[in-house]
C-alpha cells in the first residue's frame, strides 16, 4: 500500500530559491568537470536515493523531460510516486530516449551507448545521467583533461561500471555526440561533461 | 538580500522556463561553442535590447548574486542602467560597477579590462549567434556545415579581406574556434577582446533572444582567433593612451568634443577608468572643462 504522504513530502521548501542553488551547484561542476561540489539539497526523497540526486531531480526534471529509473531505483514504488509528484515528468519504461536517467546501481547500468547520444546536428538532444555512487572519493583514481579543467584533475568515483573507463573514451570519441554525467552521493554531485578526456596514466 | 517587488516571480521568468533555460545552459557547457537551441521567451524589452543575455541571467541568478551590467563597457548607458534596474525590481539583487565584485557580469559588446576571476560568470547579449550567417543564410546548411566541421568558407571569408584590403579586415565579432571543434561567434565585442576568452578561469555565456541560441565556453577553455600564417591574428592598438587616466593596453572609444574636429580617447571600460582615476592615474585630457 502506497504512503501518500511520503510521495507528497520531502521536496524543496522554497521551490523557487531551491532550484536555483541546486541548479548553481549542477552549472559550476558541469564548469568544472570532475570536480567535487557540495549541493545545498534540501530535499528527502524515500531512502533509495540520495539526497542529492533527489535535489538534482527536483531542479531539473519537468513535464518537458520524461525520465527513467533503472532497476534498483524503480523497485522502489515510494520513489517513482515521490519524483512523479514532485518533477510532473512522465516515467519511461525504456532507457534509449529520455532526457534524465537515474541510477541507483552504475555498477549493473545498461552501457552509456544505449542512451540518447543526440545527433551530429543537435548534440544537445541527449541523455544526462544521474549516477548514484556510493562514494567519489574513495574508488580507483581517474585522471580528466578538458574544457573547464586547469591541467589536469582526480576523481575516485566508486561503483561505476568495471569498463567505466573503455565506455567513457568512447564516449568521448562520439563528440559531440554522447552523454553527460552527474555522479552523486550524499550532499555531493561531481559532473563529467562529454568534452571530459579521460587521461590514460603511465603505469 | 532586498526584497524583490512581490507581484513577479523571483528573476521575472516562471519556473518551467527557468528549467528549459537551466537544461540548455548544461548542455552548451558540454559542448563548447554550440549553439544549443532554447525556446526563447517574449521579455518587457525589445529583441535587440539583450532578452537573451536577460533571460540567461534570470535563470542562474540567485538572492546572494552581485550583478554588474555593462553596454560597451559602460556602465551608465541606458542599456546598461535599465537591465540593471530591472533586475533590482524582479529579482532584489545586490548591484555593483565594480568587476571585481561582481558575481555575475552581463555584457554587451565588451570584455572588462581587469582580468575575470575564478566563479564569475559573463553573460553576452549576442545578436548574431551565428558566425556562418552571413556567408550561409539557410539554417539547414550552417547547421550541417557545423555538424560536419566544414569551416573552409569562413577561412575564404577571411582570405577575401586579405585581398581586398591587404589585412584581415574583420574588426569585431571576429570568428573563434572553440576547443579545435566549434566556430563561434564571440558577440559584437571588438577582436581586442578575443584573446581575453583564451583560458579564461571564469565562465562565459552567451544567450540570443531574437535568435533562440543558447552557447557556452566553460573555464580554462582555449579559443583561438581564425587566422593564417603569414596574417597571424593581431587586436585593435590605439596611437594614444586614455585622455583620462593614461591607461595604455586598453580599448579606447573616440569622443567628438566639438564640429571643429576636435576628439579625444577614452577608456571604454568605465569602472576602468574611474578607478584608475580614483587611484590618482592622469591622463592629457583630466581635468580639464570641456568646451
Amino acid at each position: 500500500m502506497l504512503n501518500e504522504a511520503t510521495a507528497l513530502e520531502g521536496g524543496f521548501s522554497n521551490p523557487v530559491l531551491n532550484a536555483q542553488s541546486v541548479f548553481r551547484a549542477v552549472m559550476d561542476a558541469m564548469a568544472k568537470p570532475a570536480t567535487i561540489v557540495e549541493v545545498d539539497a534540501v530535499v528527502t526523497p524515500p531512502s533509495r536515493l540520495d539526497r542529492a540526486a533527489g535535489a538534482v531531480a527536483c531542479a531539473l526534471i519537468d513535464t518537458d523531460t520524461p525520465f527513467w529509473l533503472d532497476a534498483t531505483l524503480a523497485e522502489s514504488t515510494a520513489l517513482r510516486a515521490w519524483l512523479t509528484f514532485h518533477t510532473g515528468a512522465r516515467e519511461m519504461a525504456t532507457c534509449g530516449d529520455v532526457a534524465f536517467a537515474l541510477v541507483g546501481a552504475p555498477q549493473t547500468m545498461p552501457p552509456l551507448e544505449r542512451f540518447a547520444q543526440g545527433t551530429q546536428e543537435y548534440p544537445n538532444r541527449s541523455a544526462t545521467l544521474i549516477l548514484q555512487v556510493p562514494s567519489l572519493e574513495s574508488g580507483a583514481p581517474l585522471t580528466f583533461e578538458g574544457p573547464g579543467i586547469r591541467d589536469r584533475v582526480v576523481l575516485a568515483p566508486r561503483g561505476l561500471p568495471q569498463d567505466f573507463a573503455a565506455q567513457w573514451k568512447a564516449n568521448r570519441k562520439r563528440f559531440p555526440r554522447g552523454v553527460d554525467l552527474i555522479l552523486t552521493t550524499g550532499d555531493a554531485i561531481a559532473c563529467l561533461p562529454r568534452s571530459a578526456r579521460l587521461v590514460e596514466m603511465e603505469g | 538580500m532586498n526584497a524583490h517587488a512581490s507581484n513577479y516571480n523571483f528573476a521575472y521568468l516562471d519556473e518551467q522556463t527557468k528549467r528549459m533555460i537551466r537544461r540548455a545552459i548544461l548542455k552548451a557547457i558540454a559542448v563548447p561553442g554550440y549553439q544549443v537551441p532554447f525556446a526563447s521567451r517574449e521579455m518587457p524589452m525589445p529583441y535587440g535590447w539583450g532578452t537573451g543575455g536577460v533571460q540567461v541571467t534570470a535563470s542562474i541568478l540567485g538572492p546572494d548574486d552581485v550583478l554588474k551590467v555593462i553596454d560597451q563597457g559602460a556602465d551608465d548607458t541606458t542599456n546598461a542602467v535599465s537591465i540593471r534596474k530591472f533586475f533590482q525590481k524582479v529579482a532584489g539583487v545586490e548591484t555593483t560597477t565594480s568587476t571585481e565584485d561582481a558575481t555575475i557580469i552581463q555584457t554587451r559588446h565588451r570584455i572588462p579590462e581587469a582580468p575575470l576571476q575564478e566563479g564569475q560568470v559573463l553573460v553576452y547579449q549576442v545578436p548574431i549567434p551565428e558566425p556562418l550567417r552571413f556567408l550561409e543564410p539557410r539554417e539547414t546548411e550552417t547547421r550541417k556545415m557545423h555538424a560536419l566541421e566544414e569551416y573552409g568558407l569562413m577561412h575564404v571569408k577571411l582570405y577575401e579581406d586579405i585581398a581586398k584590403n591587404g589585412h584581415i579586415a574583420t574588426t569585431y565579432a571576429y570568428p573563434v574556434k572553440v576547443e579545435g571543434r566549434y566556430v563561434m561567434d564571440p558577440s559584437p565585442t571588438p577582436k581586442f577582446d578575443n584573446p581575453k576568452m583564451h583560458m579564461s578561469p571564469a565562465l562565459q555565456l552567451f544567450g540570443a533572444g531574437r535568435e533562440k541560441r543558447i552557447y557556452a565556453v566553460p573555464p580554462h577553455t582555449e579559443v583561438i582567433s581564425l587566422d593564417f600564417e603569414d596574417h597571424p591574428f593581431e587586436v585593435q592598438r590605439f596611437d594614444k593612451p586614455c585622455a583620462l587616466c593614461g591607461a595604455e593596453q586598453v580599448y579606447l572609444d573616440e569622443v567628438v568634443l566639438d564640429d571643429r574636429g576636435g576628439r579625444m580617447f577614452v577608456c571604454s571600460d568605465t569602472h576602468h577608468c574611474e578607478s584608475r582615476q580614483a587611484a590618482g592615474h592622469r591622463g592629457e585630457m583630466s581635468g580639464e572643462a570641456l568646451s
